[in-house]
Order: C-alpha cells, then structure tokens, then sequence
C-alpha cells in the first residue's frame, strides 16, 4: 500500500487531542498498549500524521521510529488522510476469481486514480482491500458502510454517480 | 418465560447482513407490532446458515419455513399470509425444499445440507449470539461446569489427546499435545490465546464461529486455561470483522456477569479472564508467534521457534494458541465424550472440518463435512455444482499457502496427510472452485502477489525470494516467459520453503509449485506457444470481430471507452488492437457473439 507522507497539511484540534490524551491514560498501565492507541488515534484522527505519532512516542516512552515502524508494518493503517467516500474493492480470492480485478480497472478509470490514490477534490479514495469475507456475495466493494454484492461490471458507474 | 406460537430467525451473519438483513430484521419487527402479532411471534437475530449464496435468509419455525433472497418489500407478505393466515409464501422458499404446494422439504434433507455435520458450527443459524441465556439453554457452560468441578487439569489433556483434535488453522498440529507441553512448562503466569486473525482470502469460517457462537469460544479457552495453569487469555481478532468484536464484546460482558469468567468460577477457585486485541491487517499476524508479537504492541515479525510458545510465548511466558474453530469443538468433545468425537472422520483426521466454499461454485457458503468427505460430494452435491454449465477446473484449499487440487483427483479423501500428499494442505478451510475460466498461472501469480505483500521482511529467503518468484511470474503472463524459467522457479520454490523463518515463507512457493505440476501444459502455452487458454491474461489475446457475425448494430463502439472499435452502421466493425485495453466491455455488450479474444 501507498506509504508516502501526505501533502495535505495536518488540521488536528485540541478537543482531538484531548480524546488521544485520555485514552492514553487510562491505558497506559496495560501491557502492549501501542496497538491499542493507534487504532483510537486512527478513529479520532482518521489517518496518523507524523504529528500524531509525535504525541504517541511521547505520552508512551517510545521512540517515533518504532512507532512509525509498527504504523507502516500495518495495512489498516495509514499515514494520509481518506476521501468523503472511501471505496473499498475486495480482491480477496472468491471476488478475484469472480472478476473484482475489472470492477477495480472500470472504477480506477472513471475516478482517474489508481488503487491507494484520492481525487483531487478529496471526496473519493480508492483501494483494494484484502478479503472482507463476504465471499458469498463476490465481487463485492464497499462504499464507506454501503456493501455492494454480486457486482457486475455494467452496473459500476451508476453506483460511484450516486455518490457524485 | 413467555410462550410463543412462531419464531421467525433472521441470519445477521456478515454476508446476509451486506445483503441488507438488519433492513429486513428493522421492517419485520414494525410489520408484526402493526399487525399485533409482537406478543405471539419472537423474532430471533442468528448467526450464518451457512448458505450466504440465497442472502438474505429467514426461517420460520415451527412448520420450517426457509425462506431465501428475501427484501424488505417481502416482509409485508410473509407477516401476513405466513404468520397471520399460516399459508407458507411458495414464491419465496428456497426452491429445493418445495415438494409441490402444501409440503416443504426439511432443510436437513436438502442436498447442501444433507451430507453436512455440524459439530463446530452446531449453533450457527439456531440461537442468538447476543444472548447468553440461549447459549446455556443448549447445554453452553457445562462442559466448563464439568472440568472445573469434577476434573484434574491432567484428566482435561487426556479426554483432548483422546478425542484426536489437530489444530483447524492449518498446520493441524494435535491440540492435546499443544495443551500438554504448556501445562509442563514450569511458571505461575502463562496466557491461553486465540488466533481469531484469519487472514486467507476466501475463507470466513473462524467469523461465522464468532458471530454466530461467541461463548463456545470463551468456554474452551477457559477450560484450556484450567488445563495449562493459566489465568489470562487474549482473542486477537482481525479489525476487519466488526460484527464479530461487537459480538465477542457482548458475550464477554455477559460471561463476567454471570461468573463464567472472572473469579472464583463455579466456586472452584479458579480465576480466568480474557480480553479482546484486535488486528490491524497483516496476514503474518495469524503465524503463532507473529501473532504474539503484536499482542505485545510491535511489529508483527515471526521470532525463531525453538524456544516454542509453550515454554515461552506471549510477553515471554508459556503460552498456547488454538485458532477459533479448533476452540468451537472442544465442549462439545467434554459433553459428548472423546470417543463420540473420534469416531467421525478418518485414521488420522478425527472430527469434522468447516470450508468455506467459494467462487465458481452454485451453492456458495459455509459447510461443515466430516474428515473423509470426497471433494466430489463437496463440489457436487453440496455445492450443487459449477454454475453455467461450465467445467470444473480445480479447487483451491489452503490460500496463499496452498495448492490447487485438479480435477483428476475431485476423488480424494479430504484429510490433512491426504492434501499434502497431493501438494495442497488443509489450511484454515478456504475452498475456492474454479472453473475452464480460470487461468491457473494467472492464480499463481495473484498468491505471490498477496505474499510479496505480506511478507514481514525478517528473514531474506521470504522477503526476496518472493518477489524474484514474482517477477517471473509476471513475465510469463506478459507473454516473456521461457521454458528455461519454469525449471528456475522450481528452483526458487524449494529454496524458499527449506530457508524460510515462518510458515508464511516455507508455505508461499505451493500454489506456484502446485499449478506447475498439475497444470504444466498451461504453463508451456503461456511461454511456447504465447497463448492464455483460458482467456485471462490480457497481454497474451486480443480482441476481434467476426465479420460473418457481426451486424454493424454499432453498440460495441459506444460502450469502447477508448475509441478503438471503428466501423459503419449496418457494415462489420473492426477492432483497432494498438489502441484496444482489453477491457472486455465490447464481449459484454455484444447480442450476436461476434467479438471474440484470440
């Protein structure tokens, strides 16, 4: 997955920052806390800037590289911000076999970002996922918490349009 | 306890909830308060079937109802003719159980669900998972009761090793054992933890365990910890499966609150807790001591094995690791009896195992088959064959770290020696079917490509020598491939499972090692002849028109997104192959089959 440091400026509040704070005290006496509090600072923050995982190795006495370290080592983390709609294309083995790679090709081109990428406006993002097993309903994508089953590839566009 | 005439039991499992069941669970629970029927008519929330290919499901007790596909907009009907004026809504059923229009067939008697054994699954679609109350109505916690009460920690090995239970994640190691080496190792803290991160794609069984029958899960890692002498367990679950934490959160909760977990349970002394780590994707993390290492807050890298995790595993002390469905059988093992237990299945594979069938296959979903089921019966009676009248190709088991099972052998006796005999292994229970279709290469290269992406980097047998095995792959489906190259990446393979640090490396060369040794001829045709028999890899075929077929109807030039289809109306068309992608639009539009890939 695309590991390169975002360009959008870091816009994180105070009120932000208190949650992360708070969550982080009342865990900080448990054992392997990293995991823990970079899956909440990913939910308040909904990405981890480097400002982010600054505040972390801090409150937790760790040094920034291993915490950067476990935050690329992860794919259900990511350092840049996602769009309005997060589409999701399933490429696990059922949906591949059943042709989500197509599904994935047909909405690349009519978005004009590739898997990984954002619109310009930031309203769309788009990857391909590991299997979310909902294999009984491949090829399935996911349009922020809307599951789209048992895609075919005519039916594509008329589904990103009703997001637009 | 308040009596009623009907249960209605709705799945809201993952896949029927994607198909909108909690919209159905919504408009069915308003149509029955309109039609005054809440008091007589208890509407039930369950886990998966097992047959997620009719989504949405409900069933309608006492007559059996099983009704498929079902929308929102049905709801109306079946409340009122089905609960109101007892006249089953035919249109609706699962056509195999219509006999003709008063009768319906017993589900059990239906070809998916006939040849089935639900010992794992057993609660999956009958109770609801948010109620502890119906776990215990159908004997939950008694296997707990029992050992705890009535049994030494050794006696609790013993009836394990005596059931022959082997490890369902995949290596299929004797869980028994497993136990024993933890319950001898010398300590006064070790941990019993569950490997909920299943990672292969196409595989869902471990979630439908825990979305359908979450206690039975903490019942057993209880019972493990009373066996070993630990105090402590830990669930790490993928963050991918939502419904499965809310779940297991609901169920932890309960378990506590009724003194099934926490201290002093059932007055023996014995304290246990557990808590719940969720994943953040890496498929490495479902290898034991990747897994143990991420608990620990640290990149999921594998460590070095010895020293094994039942002498020193999670924050360094003893630990064991069963995965979820390996858990889902043992009450059932200390209510039923070792012998019950080992008496299904074969020689050396006791029980039952749950796949996950999926892909080209007509009945898509989870089943349950005893150990020893042919693949044939899977394939072909239970799965209802391969849609489209097309022919079977091969079955895949296993995942990225197993092999395919062609369609020569759709005989072979389904156990854990019998796969790795003929190059696939068991795995956590993925079965993808597929079909004349499918490019075999084309698979191959799709598991390395997920390897190579989650391969942790550690060790550099896995790290480098998948992706060099990568890149030949991705020449031979580029059409640059040569005969030379398969005899290296043979080569390759082997290096890579003997030096490899984890499983995930020893196992990624199979389905290259597999396809090649079933599918050669495929193989030759992609590097000999430049050709992609099943019609897959794009830069091996084009597209043209038939000029006989074609009738100029000019609808394979509209949808081109490219502009590459040229011609005049009522007049052949042509395809210009420097500017066409081979998006395979124009095939799909096509009502005369005149475009074909060559």
């Amino acid at each position: 997955m695309a590991k390169r440091k975002t360009a959008v400026a870091f816009k994180g509040t105070e009120e932000q920052e208190g949650q992360l704070l708070a969550f982080i005290e009342q865990h900080r006496s448990m054992q392997g806390n990293l995991m823990p509090v970079l899956q909440k600072a990913q939910e308040i923050y909904g990405y981890l800037p480097i400002e982010v995982q600054k505040i972390i190795a801090k409150e937790l006495g760790i040094p920034l590289a291993e915490v950067y370290g476990v935050v690329t080592f992860y794919a259900q983390f990511t350092l840049n911000p996602k769009g309005e709609y997060k589409i999701a294309v399933c490429l696990g083995t059922a949906c591949y076999v059943k042709g989500s790679g197509d599904v994935l090709d047909r909405i690349s081109r009519k978005l004009g970002i590739e898997s990984g990428g954002i619109t310009p406006d930031g309203k769309f993002s788009l990857d391909a996922t590991r299997c979310i097993g909902a294999c009984g309903l491949a090829p399935v994508m996911t349009i922020n918490d809307d599951v789209y089953g048992r895609l075919n590839l005519d039916e594509v566009d008329g589904i990103i349009e009703k997001y637009m | 306890m308040e009596m009623v005439r009907s249960h209605i039991l709705v799945c809201a499992g993952t896949g029927c909830t994607s198909s909108r069941s909690p919209e159905i669970l919504e408009a069915l629970e308003k149509e029955l308060a309109q039609q005054g029927l809440d008091k007589e008519v208890r509407v039930v929330k369950t886990g998966c079937f097992g047959l997620c290919a009719l989504g949405p499901i409900m069933v309608v007790y006492p007559e059996g109802a099983f009704y498929s596909m079902v929308t929102p907009d049905d709801v109306p009907e079946i409340v009122s003719e089905h609960i109101l004026k007892g006249r089953i809504v035919t249109r609706l059923l699962y056509q195999e159980t219509v006999v003709d229009d008063s009768t319906i067939k017993n589900l059990n008697h239906t070809k998916f669900y006939e040849k089935q054994l639900r010992v794992a699954l057993r609660n999956c679609g009958v109770i609801n998972p948010e109620k502890i109350e119906e776990y215990i109505a159908l004997d939950g916690y008694e296997a707990l009761g029992r050992v705890l009460t009535s049994m030494q920690p050794q006696e609790v090995i013993d009836v394990v090793k005596a059931s022959g239970l082997r490890g369902r994640g995949g290596a299929g190691f004797p869980t028994g054992m497993k136990w024993q080496f933890a319950m001898q190792s010398a300590g006064d803290i070790k941990y019993v933890c569950c490997n909920a991160d299943e990672g292969d794609p196409g595989a869902f069984m471990d979630r439908s365990v825990l979305e359908g029958d979450p206690h039975v899960v903490l019942e057993a890692m209880t019972i493990a910890g009373y066996a070993i002498g630990a105090h402590q367990g830990y669930i790490y679950v993928r963050a991918e499966y939502p419904i499965a934490i809310h779940r297991l959160e609901i169920a932890i909760a309960q378990a506590r609150e009724m003194g099934f977990l926490g201290e002093n349970i059932f007055e023996s002394g014995f304290d246990f807790d557990i808590e719940l780590r969720l994943g953040s994707g890496a498929f490495v993390c479902g290898e034991e001591t990747a897994l143990m290492t991420s608990i620990e807050g640290n990149r999921g890298e594998p460590r070095y094995r010895p020293p094994f995790p039942a002498v020193k595993g999670l924050f360094g002390k003893p630990t064991i690791l069963n995965n979820v469905e390996t858990y889902a059988n043992i009450p059932q093992i200390f209510i039923k009896g070792a012998e019950w237990f080992s008496s299904m299945g074969t020689e050396t594979s006791k029980g039952t195992k749950v796949f996950c069938l999926v892909g080209k296959i007509t009945n898509t979903g989870l089943v349950e088959i005893p150990m020893g089921t042919t693949l044939r019966e899977i394939i072909e009676e239970i799965g209802g064959g391969i849609p489209n009248g097309k022919k079977f190709k091969a079955a895949q088991t296993g995942g990225p770290s197993g092999g395919c099972i062609p369609a020569a052998l759709i005989d072979t006796h389904i156990d854990y020696e019998n796969l790795t005999a003929i190059g696939a292994m068991m795995g956590s229970g993925g079965l993808i079917v597929m079909d004349e279709d499918t490019c075999m290469v084309d698979i191959a290269r799709y598991f390395l490509d997920f390897t190579v992406d989650e391969s942790c980097g550690k060790c550099v047998p896995c790290r480098i020598g998948t992706k060099r095995l990568l890149e030949m792959l991705d020449k031979i489906v580029e059409g640059k491939g040569t005969v030379e190259m398969l005899d290296e990446m043979q080569e390759l393979c082997n290096h890579i499972k003997d030096n490899s640090l984890c499983a995930l490396g020893q196992t990624a060369p199979n389905p290259v090692l597999s396809t090649l040794r079933y599918f050669k001829d495929e193989y030759m045709a992609h590097v000999v002849d430049k050709k992609c028999p099943a019609g897959v890899c794009k830069d091996l075929l084009s597209y043209s028109i038939i000029a006989e077929k074609c009738k100029g109807c000019t609808a394979c030039a509209r949808v081109c997104p490219v502009g590459a289809i040229s011609g005049v109306v009522k007049e052949p068309h042509t395809i210009d192959t420097d500017k066409c992608i081979k998006c395979g639009a124009c095939i799909e539009k096509c009502k005369f089959d005149a475009i074909v890939k060559v």
